[in-house]
């Protein structure tokens, strides 16, 4: 594009776009277009004409080529020079790297999922533009699942529990809460898969896990990541665009389509919600240095990003997403229930977990003074005490698990944080458990789909999961006993870091 | 109702939240680690040109895609102006 | 605050994830082998395809090739997404250079009238055949099984996106309003002379198997499609001053080659796993480029009149010799 940029008769972008993107497609004569493209109709969206669907962006595949080269070459070069200077000791304390592994284990498989989901759509969606915009994406993903595994390549040279993050998402029970969510997204139809993952969780909700998470990494000094994650927000915010652009479209192109969309947007809403939980817990206690609570992300970017976008969309009689009240009830509970879980479990992950020290106990009630204080403080000074005689708490109960989400059920009442919420239904003679409402209207809906789910505590009761001792099941996970679980204290990994760093605090 | 465009705390960047800035009189302008985040009453505007006096050679909006971090609104991009904006 | 740290304390304790070191051993591995290898999920399922309930999401019956370890179809390119990337930006940099110098000289005017409207009614139309073979590169990113085929063909995809944008700037050279790109399609649809290629592209979409869609686009089209219009086509360009044409096709003539050794490898190690891959990817290959060399002929007839026939029985018979060389079989076993 440099080279038309001084060519005496330049395109206008949108008429370049036009001219070399519209028409590429045609009518199939030789076989059915039903045949060719066989799944975009069974979801009961109504399409009546494809060129109505736009890409703001207007990206064509050279200018493509020529951005993400350039995106590419800059990030591979930070990604060399945290390796050849040992940027692993910049970061602020080795407790930061369980936020990494949680996303390496959790979200990079993901994104890999997202390449095949996209893949799908950009197949199968019959409309030239929707389709390209789909590909790029396909792309994209791939490209975060790969710069992820590069970037966290250095780390797992040093660092436990980042070793077999591919086995792993396959199996350990935690992350069964991201697998599920992407499977559920993937065996959707392909409207429902873009609205489900451009819109609901990029555009409204994936700000949470990078922005504030990115930030907090830049924070922390780890270069290497917060390097990967704003150069994936660069793709991410055309990606939240297709999303905005895909569900505006189907509302526009036929009313029949309104309640379809509304109900994903309630579904879909209520599960990457549920999934960001395990963010809140990353971001109120596994960042030493902190740069904004859960709960202030959540107002900054669901309360009022996400209320002036249903705030646009209600001209289409869209309404903000059921149960979000309840997310708001939540928001100065959550993350402390989701470390509850997680420190209960921590001989069971591949992640270490602690409690706080005074310092962040203090932050955690400056942030949070209606709850902090009052419900976990205690607890935390429990669990201390119990560490200090040597019982170090952990559960040796395997936790029910909600058959939606897949996160142990420990989340309280909607009005009332100290009573656990149990959701259950009745589907074909068999009872199936929730822990909460917006879950369990998502099994309801769709009881057969959503019985399928493979439930790690079920599995593993069943001998499914390598035998029937804790020890059976880590071996199953492909855990290193004794280094990727277990508290922070006394860890190889806190040792580790003790030693490489002991000049840093004699120094102080 | 606000709109919104967070980017990258880079040299590329600060010529565009410079542009911002001058451009968009209502810009409130907030500072994290690595990044800025640049609220605007229901409209907010980058125009080539500004951004082009301020980096001193020609620019293409496109560029914008290697600073991007977030942003919140409807998009409307030609060769001159990126506008995000609520209807 | 300084950093004092002895080099001997920060030693690697690992030099790779374990899933690349169970295949290669615990050494420093490739960024490619990091990118690509095991990433695909292959357990534990939560749901089945509403579009496809009788198959898992991943599911290696979606093809009838069988293969125990879907890894040995490896890019010899070794192209992850970063070097992808830098590579075509590298390659569409040198077209666009072309192109601009093409209007800038007005290289278009030293082409023959007469052969430039061939050039219009033969390699405009590409552009969907072009987006027909991205079609079949998403089938196969989408139905594929592991991430060495599925990455390899995603990029691949977009490759023939771009190459039929660059396709639609040249019809812009020709034709800056852009009608000519409008007679081409109606071309694609109605000109007797696109229609068994047209017809054969289309059959390949309702495929079920995605690497019969594979060898039928890119071995067995591709072969005969892109043999004839840029090589022999090129070729006899030359006599009609089309110099031009060749710059402008610059990308595809560099792309070929490089498409290829990825596509030959993925036949030759698929087929070189057992005799049964063997045997079926013998008759896809049999059936499709056969089909696709007749379907190219009436092509040919139109752009090279008496020189079509032996311009045709060239891709043939490179067809064949890349079937040999690939270790594929020429006639059905009895």
């Amino acid at each position: 594009m440099a080279a038309a940029t001084s060519a005496p008769r330049r395109l206008s972008l949108k008429r370049k776009y036009a001219m070399l993107t519209r028409g590429l497609g045609w009518e199939t004569t030789y076989q059915p277009m039903d045949k060719v493209y066989p799944f975009d109709r069974f979801e009961g969206i109504v399409i009546h004409d494809w060129d109505g669907w736009e890409d703001p962006f207007r990206l064509t595949v050279d200018a493509y080529w020529k951005y993400q080269a350039e995106k590419e070459r800059k990030l591979y070069a930070v990604m060399d020079s945290v390796a050849q200077n040992n940027g692993q000791l910049g970061i602020t304390d080795a407790r930061y790297l369980n936020a990494v592994k949680l996303f390496l284990t959790g979200v990079t498989p993901l994104e890999y999922a997202a390449h095949r989901g996209f893949a799908h759509a950009g197949r199968h969606l019959r409309g030239v533009g929707a389709r390209i915009a789909a590909q790029m994406q396909s792309l994209d993903e791939l490209r975060h699942a790969q710069t992820q595994i590069h970037t966290l390549s250095h780390y797992n040279k040093y660092f436990d529990g980042l070793h077999d993050f591919a086995h792993m998402h396959d199996r350990v029970w935690y992350l069964s809460v991201p697998k599920s969510f992407f499977d559920d997204a993937l065996t959707a139809g392909p409207f429902e898969f873009v609205t489900a993952i451009s819109f609901s969780f990029e555009y409204v909700l994936t700000n949470l896990l990078f922005v504030p998470f990115m930030s907090g990494a830049a924070f922390n000094g780890d270069m290497a990541t917060v390097t990967f994650g704003f150069s994936a927000q660069s793709d991410e915010s055309r990606h939240m665009t297709l999303g905005l652009e895909v569900v505006k479209f189907m509302l526009e192109q036929d009313p029949a389509n309104v309640p379809i969309v509304q109900r994903w947007l309630d579904k879909w809403f209520w599960r990457g919600y549920r999934l960001l939980s395990l963010v809140s817990a990353m971001m109120d206690y596994m960042l030493p240095k902190r740069v904004m609570s859960w709960a202030e992300a959540w107002e900054m970017y669901f309360e009022e990003s996400g209320g002036a976008l249903f705030a646009d969309l209600e001209r289409y009689g869209i309404r903000p997403p059921k149960h979000h009240d309840v997310a708001k009830k939540e928001k100065s509970r959550l993350s402390h229930e989701v470390w509850t879980i997680l420190y209960n479990y921590t001989h069971a992950a591949a992640f270490h977990t602690w409690v706080p020290s005074d310092d962040e106990m203090q932050w955690l009630s400056s942030k949070y003074p209606d709850t902090f204080d009052r419900l976990y403080r205690p607890r935390y000074r429990m669990w201390r005490e119990a560490a200090a005689r040597g019982e170090r708490f952990y559960n040796d109960a395997l936790p029910q698990l909600c058959n939606v989400c897949q996160i142990p059920m420990a989340f309280t009442e909607p009005d009332d944080p100290t009573k656990i919420a149990f959701r259950e239904s009745i589907w074909r003679g068999e009872r199936f458990h929730f822990c909460s409402d917006g879950c369990k209207d998502i099994f309801d809906d769709e009881p057969e789909k959503m019985s399928q789910s493979w439930l790690p505590v079920h599995q593993i009761f069943q001998g499914n999961c390598g035998g029937a001792s804790i020890e059976d099941v880590l071996r199953y996970y492909h855990l290193n006993i004794g280094a990727d679980n277990l508290d922070y204290e006394g860890s190889p990994e806190q040792e580790l870091w003790d030693a490489w760093t002991a000049d840093r605090r004699t120094a102080r | 109702m606000n709109v919104s465009i967070t980017l990258q705390n880079t040299g590329d960047a600060r010529a565009i939240i410079e542009a911002i800035a001058a451009d968009n009189p209502s810009a409130k302008i907030q500072s994290f680690p690595a990044m800025v985040k640049i609220d605007c009453a229901s409209r907010l505007v980058i125009q080539r040109r500004t951004v082009e006096e301020k980096v001193g050679r020609a620019w293409d909006l496109q560029e914008l895609h290697l600073s991007l971090v977030s942003l919140s609104g409807n998009i409307e991009e030609d060769d001159d102006a990126f506008v995000i904006a609520w209807r | 605050m300084k950093l004092d740290i002895h080099t001997s304390s920060i030693e690697p304790r690992r030099q790779t994830y374990a899933h690349v070191a169970r295949r290669l051993g615990d050494r420093p591995a490739s960024r490619y082998d990091e990118a690509v290898l095991d990433v695909q999920a292959t357990a534990n399922f939560h749901y089945r395809p509403l579009w496809q309930p009788d198959r898992e999401i991943y599911d290696v019956r979606r093809t009838a090739v069988v293969l125990e370890d879907w890894y040995v179809l490896r890019d010899p390119r070794q192209l992850y997404y970063g070097t992808y990337n830098l590579s075509r930006a590298a390659m569409d940099q040198g077209t666009e250079r072309a192109l601009a110098f093409i209007e800038q000289r007005g290289l278009l005017a030293a082409v023959a009238p007469s052969w430039l409207a061939s050039v219009a009614s033969y390699l405009l139309p590409l552009r969907h055949y072009e987006w027909g073979a991205n079609m079949n590169a998403m089938t196969v990113a989408d139905y594929g099984y592991g991430t060495a085929i599925t990455s390899a063909a995603a990029f691949s995809a977009i490759d023939r996106l771009g190459m039929a944008q660059t396709l639609g700037k040249i019809g812009l050279l020709l034709d800056p309003t852009g009608d000519v790109l409008d007679r081409a399609k109606a071309s694609w649809l109605e000109a007797p002379f696109w229609q068994p290629i047209r017809h054969a592209l289309e059959d390949t979409f309702v495929l079920e198997d995605w690497f019969e869609a594979f060898v039928a686009q890119n071995v067995a089209l591709d072969g005969a499609v892109h043999g004839l219009v840029y090589r022999a086509f090129d070729r006899a360009g030359m006599d009609h001053g089309a110099a031009a044409i060749s710059m402008a096709t610059g990308f595809m003539t560099e792309w070929m080659p490089d498409h290829a050794r990825w596509v030959d490898a993925v036949v030759e190690k698929a087929a070189a796993a057992s005799p049964e891959n063997r045997a079926l990817l013998s008759g896809w290959a049999r059936k499709w480029s056969a089909r696709a060399v007749e379907a190219a002929r009436p092509l040919a007839e139109r752009v090279l009149g008496g020189d079509a026939a032996a311009a045709v029985d060239r891709v043939a018979a490179e067809a064949a010799d890349r079937a040999e060389r690939l270790g594929l079989e020429r006639e059905a076993a009895r």
